[in-house]
């Protein structure tokens, strides 16, 4: 693939490298999704559950909300992980990857969000 | 001049690390959509290590915000007050909610602010990985770039949720008390009067002995 570049005068140019396949980053781009889907699921299930509440309470003083961090935080890890491993020298279908991944953003957002969560729970 | 242990710590949580984290905005979005924009001239290797450094610092930033947020100031806001107390300011969350007036401060602001905030450390971690990985190529995947943006924006908002909303809570019901710390002496006030009390601080023993929920 050639890409022109316009150069600039007495500054070094980052080179292009030739296509680097879009499977690490689509990887990235979907396990954020996925993190940020997990906090809203996992604080909505604190909200609506008391026993899930108690067993998402890892540190007393601040709650169950350190229980719907942390297994959020594992899950994204462990997402990224797992789709790097398997997409990490692949060329994936991005556009499905980037819808996707708004998708469970935008899961993220509107779970976190207290009246979208007292809705759903017929508050 | 005084400030108490606990003032110290939301100062850092939201001016330290959130503002700072905030500000950075602006630059990092500049940089992203520069360096993929069709026609802009090509970064040099300089600009790129001075995006890559400005994405990390980004991410270092995001993370001590709801890291402090979420185990330095929160315990003290959400702290239960023992049974008797009247004086509910040492006892933020309690005192949101003994009036309908502001509970929804605390049902609708805090509830969102505690979660929400979490979104932007995991979305700028991804942005600056991706960033890095793919440097000026990534001009060959506008997906990518589409995503890479996008999710900038999205830490931004949820970052902008978080701050406005932590402001807000910070007036109506501010993290008080703690051990005070003397920055600077000032001078004795004329007459010999004695010094005033620093308001909100209540001349207690430092801790309060809240219990937690």
């Amino acid at each position: 693939m050639t890409i022109s570049q316009k150069p600039v005068v007495g500054q070094p140019v980052e080179a292009i490298p030739e296509t680097i396949p879009n499977g690490p980053g689509a990887a990235a781009i979907l396990a954020a999704g996925i993190g940020c889907a997990a906090i809203g699921i996992l604080a909505l299930a604190g909200d609506a559950s008391k026993a899930i509440n108690g067993l998402l309470n890892f540190y007393k003083p601040s709650g169950a909300l350190s229980g719907v961090t942390t297994v959020a935080i594992i899950i994204w890890l462990a997402a990224w992980f797992i789709l790097a491993r398997r997409w990490g020298n692949k060329t994936v279908a991005m556009s499905r990857v980037n819808i996707g991944a708004f998708a469970l953003l935008l899961v993220g957002v509107l779970l976190t969000f207290p009246p979208f969560m007292d809705l759903l729970q017929g508050k | 001049m005084e400030i108490t242990t606990r003032d110290l710590m939301t100062v850092l949580h939201g001016m330290g690390f959130g503002a700072l984290f905030m500000l950075a905005f602006s630059g990092a979005i500049a940089g992203l959509y520069r360096m993929s924009a069709p026609g802009a001239p090509p970064m040099s290797t300089r600009e790129q290590s001075l995006l890559n450094f400005w994405l990390i610092a980004m991410v270092v930033l995001s993370w001590l915000t709801v890291f402090s947020g979420a185990y330095g100031v929160y315990p003290w806001y959400r702290a239960v007050p023992p049974a008797g107390v009247t004086d509910l300011s040492n006892y933020p969350r309690s005192l949101l909610l003994s009036s309908p007036r502001t509970s929804e401060w605390h049902s609708l602001g805090m509830e969102w602010k505690e979660h929400v905030a979490w979104l932007a450390p995991i979305a700028m971690t991804m942005v600056a990985y991706v960033t890095m990985k793919y440097g000026r190529a990534i001009i060959q995947h506008r997906n990518m770039r589409i995503s890479v943006l996008a999710f900038a924006v999205a830490a931004f908002v949820a970052t902008g949720a978080a701050g406005a909303l932590g402001a807000f809570l910070n007036k109506y019901a501010p993290v008080r008390g703690g051990q005070s710390i003397v920055l600077i002496q000032g001078e004795q006030p004329e007459g010999g009067q004695t010094p005033t009390q620093t308001p909100g601080v209540q001349p207690q023993p430092a801790q309060p002995k809240g219990e937690q929920p």
